[in-house]
């Protein structure tokens, strides 16, 4: 599959080209190039940090939907010590667009459920793009209720460009599998812990998004809509979608400001598909961090602080 | 003859053709019928001929639910701010207060204190009139206080809804009353005390996946557009037209989702039998 290089990637991608090409010279012809190498790495580092401060919300949502970003399949195999995915809701069928299963963590044993994007066209056709059906939120909540039942927290990831609209999924009661969800999550009596690891699309992501704590990778956005449609129903045209997500404020950065984001963290130098491994090991460390400090909390104090967590959220005058 | 099905979607978004006018007569848009408008409004805005439901706004359901078309309005004069600096196509500011000037609602949503046949209940009724009946922090504000009020107090909770679905000029804080609401149904189900949730033309979106299909009991209106994605993106996605009768009251009772297909006119009897079923 060709690589794809967005626009603004595109300069730091040639110097990285010339670096990779210089180091296969010194390996193949036993040449030394080292200061050109230290040059041209000293250089990548000060464009990406000067290009990436800069990004504009769109070229985010971009960076969140980039094809080569780590999808929650990926953070699990370099974060869990074991992993075992669990399928199906029981009622009708299996969704790979949500995976789910137990894991172990540095010896802590937690359920992790995720939306799952494919890598290429056929295995899209197979997640159908990370947009699940109802029977995904049905299997979540399946499994978060076994994780409630053996008393162990819950981490979801999220990473989905909406519910799926389709003419099974409305038969199926998609409203009312994301509804009870929320419903169920809102009062789940073990902690949960939500990361925005790519998009965060409507009620698509609040789906299995519903948690004590709320962290965002740097580089994803989070909103009630997608920029596209937001901008087919606003100005009737959908190519608008870089100043709806201006006007809708999506990123990470705007979601702490706002208040319903409590973490964002840092990716590595030019976005986590950059440097996937990296990015993984970053990730293990705040969730082990954020364990930690939900284990802090007694489950009541939880549930009160997750029903004031929501509560508090809006702005309006009386 | 038009059927309620062949609705065209552009009567489901935002129009108001379906509003009533306070003129003489009124055209029932299914049968054709022309008809009287004091004759309309004695059978609640349901057209005698074909059973059409005509759209009606907050203030019938109110007239029609609450004994002696009397009651005790909450948070009347909450209004939203614009937490976004939301200006595009429009100043955010402008459309709210074009929805006031219009409606003369602040919101789209009221919330009331009252009795149905002389049982205590609560009871919010959305407004489509006011930017589609869109939840933003208002709403979810409103709807979760009604909720705590129906906790502490111990009085059943009647919802009628009507939405295009959470309202993006809010974003994310628009999202997240969908939890603020269903956490909020959480507690009052493990307090067990009774939701009745009523759904009317149309209740689509975040309305939908929050507390709409959340009801102990659900309603819906005959004919009433009923779905978490609009007809529109379905067909796109889809790239085909949909079934007849799809995402329909009907639609939605035959696939097991609602009650009961309940006519306006019978509506508030229909709510009486849970009230009284409960207080049994
Ligand atoms: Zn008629």
């Amino acid at each position: 599959m060709a690589k794809i290089i967005l626009d603004f990637e595109r300069e730091l991608t040639e110097i990285e080209a010339l670096i990779r090409d210089l180091k296969e010279r010194e390996n193949l012809y036993n040449e030394n190039h080292q200061d050109q190498i230290h040059e041209l790495e000293k250089e990548f580092e000060s464009l990406a940090k000067k290009t990436y401060a800069n990004l504009n919300r769109w070229q985010r949502v971009q960076l969140a939907r980039h094809p080569d970003r780590p999808y929650t399949l990926d953070y699990i195999q370099q974060i869990a010590d074991t992993w075992m995915e669990l399928h199906g809701d029981r009622r009708f069928a299996d969704d790979p667009a949500i995976v789910g299963g137990i894991a172990q963590i540095a010896e802590t044993g937690v359920m992790i459920i995720g939306h799952q994007k494919g890598r290429n066209v056929k295995e899209n056709m197979i997640r159908n793009f990370g947009m699940p059906q109802p029977e995904g939120y049905r299997k979540a909540l399946r499994l978060m209720k076994l994780s409630e039942k053996f008393n162990k927290p819950i981490i979801t990831f999220i990473d989905t460009p909406g519910a799926y609209p389709g003419l099974g999924a409305e038969e199926r009661g998609q409203g009312e599998a994301i509804a009870r969800n929320l419903f169920e999550m809102s009062r789940l009596r073990v902690p949960i812990l939500s990361i925005v690891i790519g998009e965060g699309a409507s009620g698509g992501a609040l789906g299995i998004g519903v948690a004590d704590r709320l962290v965002m990778l740097e580089h994803t956005w989070y909103s009630v809509i997608t920029p596209e449609g937001c901008a087919s129903i606003l100005f009737r045209d959908a190519t608008r979608a870089p100043q709806a997500a201006e006007a809708m404020k999506v990123t990470a950065q705007d979601l702490f400001d706002l208040g319903i984001a409590d973490r964002v963290i840092q990716e590595p130098l030019g976005g986590a598909h950059r440097n996937p491994l990296k990015m993984a090991e970053i990730l293990k460390r705040v969730i082990l961090e954020e364990l930690q400090l939900l284990k802090s909390f007694s489950l009541d104090e939880l549930l009160e602080q997750r029903l004031n967590k929501y509560g508090q959220v809006g702005v309006y005058e009386e | 003859m038009a059927k309620w099905y062949e609705r065209t979607e552009k009567s489901i978004l935002s129009d108001d053709k379906k509003e009533i006018p306070e003129g003489v007569w009124k055209k029932c848009p299914q049968c054709g019928e022309i008809i009287y408008y004091k004759e309309l409004a004695r059978h609640q805005h349901v057209c005698f001929k074909c059973n059409y439901h005509f759209r009606i706004n907050s203030d019938h359901y109110l007239v029609m639910l609450c004994d002696g078309g009397t009651y005790k309005e909450y948070d009347a004069g909450m209004r939203s701010g614009n937490p976004l600096d939301f200006s595009d196509p429009i100043p955010y500011e402008e459309q709210l207060a074009a929805a006031i000037q219009k409606t003369g609602l602040n919101e789209a949503v009221r919330t009331v204190e009252s009795k149905l046949n002389g049982m205590s209940i609560h009871l919010a009724v959305m407004d489509f009139r006011f930017i589609g009946g869109s939840m933003g922090s208002v709403v979810g504000e409103k709807i979760a206080r009604i909720i705590d009020r129906s906790l502490e107090k111990k009085f059943p909770l009647i919802i009628i809804s009507a939405s295009g679905g959470a309202r993006m000029q809010e974003g994310v804080l628009s999202l997240m009353q969908m939890v603020k609401t269903a956490s909020r149904l959480a507690r009052l189900h493990d307090a067990g005390i009774p939701y009745i949730s009523v759904l009317t033309h149309p209740t689509t979106g975040g309305v939908t996946a929050s507390f709409a299909m959340l009801g102990d009991v659900i309603f819906a209106e005959p004919g009433a557009l009923i779905g978490f994605a609009g007809p529109r993106v379905i067909r796109q996605t889809i790239g085909e037209e949909l079934p007849e009768g799809f995402q329909t009251a009907e639609f939605l009772l035959k696939k097991g989702f609602v009650d009961a297909v309940v006519d306006r006119r019978n509506l508030k009897k229909s709510i009486d039998e849970v009230l009284k079923f409960y207080y049994a």
